[in-house]
């Protein structure tokens, strides 16, 4: 039966990776924030705040890759009716949405000296916004059965469809924004952006990916054990 | 074809017999934006201003509102499993409601949408292009209305749950829609708004059914 | 001749093992009567027959093939009766099994393939073609007919009581032909009168090389039905869950 021996590989290959990942995730983030901290020159019109970007642009790459990342594993639970594939949507949910959630703080951060508001109906913190929705109406649905396993599936259903609507949403919100406003200001100055503030946008942008699969592994592993104990409940409930 | 014709026509003949819940959503529509004046002041030119969106935004919240009863009845009395059994396929029944669903929504709802133009003083240069953007607006409404319905079937709290999973995707035809409506007010062209609308009306065409007969399919299992 | 087929069935519901390992085959004509206590996974049977419910584990075959390759020609040769009448406050009685029944006329070009793959299903309409037209509603009056509905035609679904809804549910049987009926409890809230005529429709639908097969729990006479007990497919109170 693959489905109870699948568990209990993924259990052990976590384990066994567990401690580096979360060595290397340690390792990048604190490289990655002191370079961005103390290495990396303020701008010469933003001063200090501009340190905020490296915070804020590796969070919403990593609020897209999420998203993405819960499309391609409900593909794989609905095709394939993986049971981990199914947890991993579960469990990386509310990381994407947290980072969705940092994204929209730090860019109210970063954009109050230069707006002089603390929100702006700029392009991309909408679509951030918009994608923020998308992961609370993610997780609700996935909550929102009695039974698991629907819950499960209907949540896939909802990410297929909503994979396909960001790039609708994306496109028809710039749409929209061009006509109300300016262009954006959270923009790195196209593929010539300096190498000292590439490379701790970079390290911190791995770091966070690192983090991503750190606290997946973690979660789908907890997973696993409360299904175990529920299994072991019913069993019990049976023999009695 | 035949088969698509049959379930609109039985929704449809559902709907006029219980011809109170088709009312209800024209009754929120024009009830919600009469809200409106009291809300921002009765000066032509605010009101005018915000017309289209309005229009828009009331006309989104009333399929909203009629939304639920969509799959839910068939769901409850059997007949959702009797039409998956069917040698229909789901696909196609599904197509078939939400058709059933527009005529009994959508359409209403630009049938009062000119009366909404009237008293939000807009001018008569904008309405026909409201009216069309309507037409292809609507029908999107209903379809990514279904995958929500759809998906929400036998959820512990599946009416809160709907505008939560819906409206995001609402969006990009508001977007579109009061883009169309405002071009046209401001003397510019429609077209681009009009022809984006198109488009996300035949991607959500291909798109809706499939997702919402799978939502179905699971939702009976 | 096995014409139809279950072959080691798994069945799984909300994280618990149903049933597990079960086998059966029925032929054309046959019958197979489910018995079992309550939670046994009698109804989830019938669903995963049905084609409503994936088996988590076994093979369900038609003619050899299994159903799952073509769900719609399999929907299309079956009948199945749930707890759910399906039937339509607002539609007279007439109305909601024309529904239905012109639901499987409409569709026949998917359906003919499943209907054809059996021979002895004599009742499809295709192969006498003059008698489609004609028949179709001749056919509705007789099925509503059969279940003493014929008085009731245009009193509206919300009017009937529990009893008069399961008859235009069982009409539904008679109104379009199918090859394979997959009743669950087919006999709840029936007059004594009534399970007899749902035990001769049964009976005609069996003369007509068709197949049947019921969960119930009353007496419902079904002349050598193959019974299939459910309750010795039960898995161990301890299945290899503990990893």
């Amino acid at each position: 039966m693959h489905r109870f021996a699948n568990p209990a590989r993924f259990t052990r290959i976590a384990d066994r990776v567990l401690p580096f990942v979360a060595v290397a995730t340690a390792a990048a983030l604190g490289v990655g924030f002191y370079m961005a901290l103390f290495v990396a020159p303020p701008d010469y019109q933003q001063g200090e705040s501009v340190r905020i970007m490296y915070v804020h642009v590796p969070s919403a790459w990593m609020a897209m890759f999420i998203y993405v990342a819960i499309a391609v594993a409900s593909a794989v639970a609905l095709i394939w009716r993986h049971p981990l594939a199914d947890l991993a949507a579960k469990a990386s949910s509310p990381i994407g949405a947290g980072f969705a959630f940092l994204t929209l703080v730090t860019g109210s951060l970063w954009g109050r000296p230069m707006w002089g508001t603390w929100w702006e109906w700029d392009g991309r913190l909408t679509s951030m916004l918009i994608l923020f929705f998308l992961y609370l109406g993610h997780m609700a649905l996935m909550h929102a059965f009695d039974d698991q396993q629907r819950g499960y599936r209907a949540a896939a259903i909802l990410a297929l469809v909503g994979v396909i609507n960001i790039p609708i949403i994306k496109f028809s919100v710039d749409w929209w924004a061009t006509l109300h406003q300016p262009a954006s200001v959270f923009r790195l100055d196209g593929p010539t952006i300096h190498p000292s503030m590439l490379w701790p946008l970079l390290i911190t942008a791995v770091g966070f990916k690192l983090y991503y699969v750190t606290v997946v592994l973690l979660r789908i592993k907890s997973e696993l054990i409360a299904a175990r104990l529920r299994a072991l409940d019913l069993a019990r409930l049976k023999a009695s | 074809m035949k088969g698509l014709v049959i379930v609109i026509g039985r929704d449809l003949r559902l709907a006029l017999r219980q011809s109170a819940d088709a009312w209800l959503a024209v009754l929120f529509f024009v009830l919600t934006a009469t809200l409106f004046p009291f809300g921002v002041g009765p000066e032509a030119a605010t009101l005018r201003q915000i017309a289209p969106g309005v229009i828009w935004v009331v006309a989104l919240l009333a399929v909203l509102l009629s939304l639920e009863r969509l799959f839910l009845a068939d769901f409850e009395d059997g007949s959702l499993e009797q039409l998956l059994l069917s040698p229909l396929p789901l696909e196609v029944a599904v197509l078939g409601k939400v058709a059933a669903h527009w005529l009994t929504t959508g359409l209403p709802l630009i049938a009062a949408a000119p009366l909404l133009a009237l008293l939000f003083h807009m001018e008569p240069a904008g309405l026909l292009t409201l009216l069309l953007a309507m037409l292809l607006g609507t029908p999107v409404l209903s379809l990514i209305g279904a995958v929500g319905a759809a998906l929400t079937l036998g959820a512990r709290r599946g009416g809160v749950l709907i505008p939560l999973l819906v409206l995001p995707l609402y969006i990009p035809p508001l977007i579109f829609g009061v883009g169309a409506t405002e071009s046209a007010l401001s003397g510019l062209s429609a077209r681009p708004d009009l022809l984006l609308l198109g488009a996300l009306l035949l991607v959500m065409l291909l798109v809706a059914p499939l997702a919402a007969a799978a939502a179905l399919r699971q939702a009976l299992e | 001749m096995t014409l139809f087929e279950g072959r080691n069935l798994d069945c799984r519901r909300g994280g618990r093992d149903v049933f597990a390992g079960l086998s059966f085959e029925l032929p054309a004509g046959g019958a197979l009567l489910l018995t079992g206590a309550n939670g046994s996974g009698k109804s989830s049977l019938l669903r995963m027959l049905a084609g409503l419910l994936r088996p988590a584990g076994g093979a369900i075959l038609w003619d050899g093939q299994p159903v799952g390759e073509d769900p719609g020609a399999h929907a299309a040769r079956l009948h199945y009766l749930g707890h759910l009448d399906a039937v339509k406050p607002v539609l007279s009685v007439r109305e909601n099994l024309r529904f239905w029944a012109s639901l499987r006329e409409g569709a026949e070009g998917q359906g003919a393939e499943g209907d054809g793959a059996t021979a002895e299903d004599a009742g499809g309409g295709e192969a006498v073609p003059d008698d489609s037209v004609l028949g179709e509603s001749g056919r509705l009056e007789a099925a509503l007919d059969h279940f003493a509905l014929g008085d009731l035609a245009d009193v509206a679904g919300r009017l009937l009581s529990a009893g008069q809804r399961r008859r235009l549910a069982l009409a539904r049987l008679l109104a379009q032909p199918a090859a394979l009926w997959l009743l669950d409890e087919p006999s709840v809230g029936l007059d004594h009168a009534s399970v007899g005529r749902l035990a001769a429709a049964i009976a005609g639908h069996r003369a007509r090389g068709g197949s049947v097969i019921v969960a119930t729990h009353t007496a419902l006479d079904l002349p050598d039905a193959l019974p299939l007990s459910l309750d010795a497919l039960a898995p161990p109170p301890l299945p290899e869950m503990i990893w």
